[in-house]
């Protein structure tokens, strides 16, 4: 394989403390490597430039039935939103807030992303979620199954049977390809099932007699049991609900009194998502407020918890999410269209479109609440920049997102459009807040902080020898930054250059080569557990409609896997 | 107004995609410039001219551009599509789409269209003097925001699943139409001077229907008020009123809920 080697750029790799260093990069065989062992390389210069890591997105959803719900049911978000072919690519691309599989991979690319973990996967639906990961070009995938409305998980953990809950998910992640534990609405989703919801992490899921807060807890204590590369990921009760913030501190609160156990260098024991939705004071839209200030001293002052923004971008866009009865409520306020679905023992779905409007004051008030949390946290290494594509905005939208955070005038521009600006900023702290983010903060946003949440820190989010070769190139001079803020969106938007692999992909904002993407997922070698295998037998025998050997995913679904191993045995 | 003539002398084997016929590409073009406008014929791009001969000059804008169609235009779609002023005759038949997501101008067809005619309309006027397929004046498909404004106006009869999602302006059709009329609407009106099918006002909200002769298959979801004299189209007539669909959610404007109305001929 060739080498390269990046020359003279503004280098910022947090995982390695470097802060715009004029550095040279090397690449050789896919890898970082130290440039003194590079014998011949091809020289890319990126002079006056701004140089990271490739992109890491924590949370997102790109793949699988619900984004494919999302492409089917609304034809008008491709209706004139669909580029013509570009000639340097080899698919044609489609839609806006769902976009085609090619399109997201090549938008993330174009973006300088390498890495992107679906944020939800049904686990009976896995094979769709990896035929689709096989058809998002470029970046690699990682995809989390939910549990946090499992019948098995609701069992074990009701009986408190941790080490049989870590047997059934080391199985579960293994039947599903996946990635680690994500959590949606805990007991909401199956209590969606009779029609009803949890709202409280006290209120009690029918049937299965457990709360919330006991699921949360459990499976907290079972990924640390697993010792997995990533934590618990949190999606909480009460999604974006007026007076929800209250709630979503009960839920912060779980995690106390736990501590990381894992190789992998993660510090956090609760991933907690899109928080965004869940920091809202009042009790109705009518004087909903930012309750921002609130959660971030809690985050802020507890280093076992990483969150992510879920930042508004006011946008027309398409929610989705295993959060059933949310959709339902979401449905009867702006009257759209809905799908809705339950997925047989495991969880449930939801999608309806929604515009955020800068019209809109329970808009323009979201939109402030994503901003706070970011520029209130003190560890940008624990909050990174998502919209929960697509729930609070498309991801092609980041480089904006990014824009906000580093300029006070974009955020003024914006806030210039707002129908009810006084009584957003009545309802808010955001016109109060001059912070404006460096790169080197962003670049902890944006890959650094994901990657290291994530426990791939030996692959992803830095530039260390060793490390994959995915560099993505900013014309951007960090000694010279652009007065304009739409002159950082638009760097952002398309990257000068991005490796990925070793490969040069984009250039010039335009993908150019599609080097193959992979599939990461997790393995964990556990000790043989026959009650778990008896209960998985027994549940199939009894309640699913397909049969334990049709379940689990056949080996030809998986595209270009990269495993990560975890063995508990030792 | 400067007038450019097309006249269809080499007939396309697929069906034409024409949405660059329209006053607004071809203002301040001549005649060479016009004819190497794209077409496509299924995904081959081709410029116009292999199809058309072009005579005359675009005016200097969209409002000062007429644009006349001569030949059998049947399967030539989109014509006049995203229009926002200036004017198109099509002295002949036309395919799908004419007019969709027109903006201002005026359209006139002397023949029969296809489905799709007038979706997404915003304002203008697209005028047909025969028949016109499915969803004349519909909101396209997926989408809740459908006819905005301005007027369509068909002689004859017209297919199913007209004036889905209508939010505002006028659809007049002489004849009868088909299955589902202003299904979902949510304003603008609609006047049917023919017979109706069926499934008139179905799930919609507010706006109005006028149906002359008979509907075959009222929906159950619209009660009859009473009679009112309305002036419809020029003429004034005295109607059955009904208010509907009542399945459906409604608003409140001061403090009385909001019904859509659908008036029967008496
Ligand atoms: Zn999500």
């Amino acid at each position: 394989m060739s080498e390269l080697i990046i020359r003279n750029g503004f280098v910022f790799d947090p995982l390695q403390g470097i802060r715009g260093d004029r550095m040279d990069i090397g690449i050789k065989d896919g890898k970082i490597v130290e440039t003194s062992t590079l014998s011949a390389p091809r020289t890319i210069d990126a002079a006056g430039m701004t140089v990271m890591a490739g992109g890491v997105d924590i949370h997102s959803h790109v793949v699988g039935p619900k984004v494919n719900v999302g492409r089917l049911f609304r034809p008008e978000d491709k209706l004139f939103k669909s580029p013509h072919k570009s000639p340097t690519c080899s698919r044609m691309e489609m839609g806006s807030s769902v976009p085609s599989t090619f399109k997201t991979g090549y938008d993330y690319a174009r973006m300088g992303y390498v890495f992107v973990n679906e944020a939800a996967m049904p686990p009976l639906h896995s094979p769709h979620v990896h035929e689709e990961i096989r058809d998002t070009p470029i970046i690699d995938n990682a995809a989390m199954p939910v549990f946090g409305n499992n019948w098995f998980t609701l069992e074990y953990l009701k009986n408190n049977e941790i080490e049989n809950n870590a047997a059934y998910t080391a199985w579960l992640l293994r039947a599903t390809r996946g990635f680690g534990i994500k959590v949606v609405n805990p007991g909401g989703s199956e209590a969606w099932g009779w029609g009803l919801n949890c709202v409280h992490i006290h209120d009690p899921v029918p049937y299965f007699d457990i709360a919330p807060a006991e699921i949360v807890k459990g499976l907290i204590e079972t990924n640390e049991f697993l010792g997995l590369p990533h934590s618990v990921h949190l999606h909480c009760n009460n999604l974006g609900n007026p007076g929800n913030y209250t709630d979503t501190l009960d839920s912060l609160r779980l995690a106390e009194g736990y501590a990381p156990k894992n190789d992998f260098g993660r510090k956090q024991v609760m991933h907690v998502t899109h928080l965004q939705f869940h920091a809202y004071g009042g009790d109705s839209w009518g004087n909903v407020g930012a309750r921002s200030k609130d959660i971030m001293d809690y985050v802020n002052a507890h280093d076992n918890i990483t969150v992510d923004m879920g930042q508004v971008t006011l946008d027309e866009t398409t929610t989705m999410t295993a959060d059933g009865p949310f959709e339902h409520h979401l449905r009867a306020q702006n009257n759209l269209k809905w799908a809705n679905v339950d997925v047989e023992l495991e969880t449930a779905a939801g999608v309806v479109p929604y515009i955020y409007s800068p019209k809109v004051k329970a808009n323009t008030i979201q939109w402030a609440v994503g901003l706070e949390l970011a520029l209130l946290a003190k560890d940008p290494m624990r909050i990174f920049l998502t919209t929960d594509h697509p729930n609070a905005g498309p991801f092609t939208r980041y480089p904006r997102v990014i824009a906000w955070l580093m300029s006070r005038a974009a955020r003024d521009a914006t806030m210039k459009t707002f129908k009810w600006l006084d009584r957003t900023i009545d309802a808010t702290s955001i016109d109060g807040i001059d912070r404006e983010l460096d790169l080197y903060e962003i670049a902890q946003m944006t890959r650094a902080g994901p990657a290291r949440a994530l426990g791939l820190t030996h692959m992803y989010g830095g530039l260390a020898p060793g490390m994959d070769a995915d560099v993505a190139v900013y014309a951007l001079n960090p000694g010279d930054m652009p007065s304009d803020p739409a002159a950082i969106e638009n760097a952002f938007s398309r990257c000068a250059l991005l490796v990925k692999d070793g490969v040069v992909t984009v250039r010039d904002g335009e993908v150019v080569t599609e080097p193959a993407k992979r599939t990461i997922w997790v393995d964990v070698k556990v000790p043989e557990n026959t009650q778990v295998q008896r209960d998985i037998y027994e549940h199939f025998l009894r309640h699913y409609s397909v049969k334990l050997d049709n379940y689990s995913l056949f080996e030809e679904h998986l595209h270009n896997s990269r495993v990560i191993e975890v063995d508990t045995t030792q | 107004m400067k007038t450019v003539t097309l006249t269809l002398t080499n007939p396309p084997k697929l069906l034409l995609e024409g949405q660059n016929i329209t006053p607004d590409n071809f203002a301040g073009k001549n005649t060479a410039e016009i004819a190497t406008l794209d077409l496509w014929e299924g995904k081959q791009k081709i410029p116009l001219g292999k199809h058309f001969t072009v005579a005359g000059d675009g005016g200097a804008t969209a409002a000062e551009t007429k644009i006349v169609l001569r030949g059998d235009c049947t399967r030539v779609k989109r014509i006049g599509q995203q229009m926002t002023a200036g004017e198109i005759v099509i002295e002949g038949n036309a395919d799908m789409y004419i007019g969709g997501w027109m903006q201002g101008g005026k359209i006139h067809v002397k023949g029969n269209v296809d489905s799709f005619c007038g979706i997404g309309m915003e304002g203008g006027e697209l005028i047909v003097d025969g028949n016109a397929g499915c969803h004349l004046g519909s909101s396209p498909r997926g989408e809740w925001r459908g006819m905005k404004g301005g007027l369509i106006r068909v002689a004859g009869n017209v297919g199913s699943d007209t004036a889905t999602f209508i939010n505002g302006g006028t659809i007049i059709i002489g004849g009868d139409a088909d299955i589902h009329v202003s299904t979902h609407g949510e304003g603008g009106t609609v006047v049917i001077k023919g017979d109706a099918k069926g499934r008139v006002g179905g799930q919609m909200v507010k706006g109005d229907i006028y149906v002359y002769g008979t509907i075959e298959n009222p929906l159950p979801g619209f009660s009859m008020v009473g009679e009112v004299e309305q002036e419809v189209d020029g003429e004034t007539a005295l109607f059955a009123h009904h208010i509907g669909d009542l399945g459906e959610r409604h608003p409140v404007s001061r403090g009385k809920t909001v019904y859509a109305n659908l008036y029967t001929r008496l």
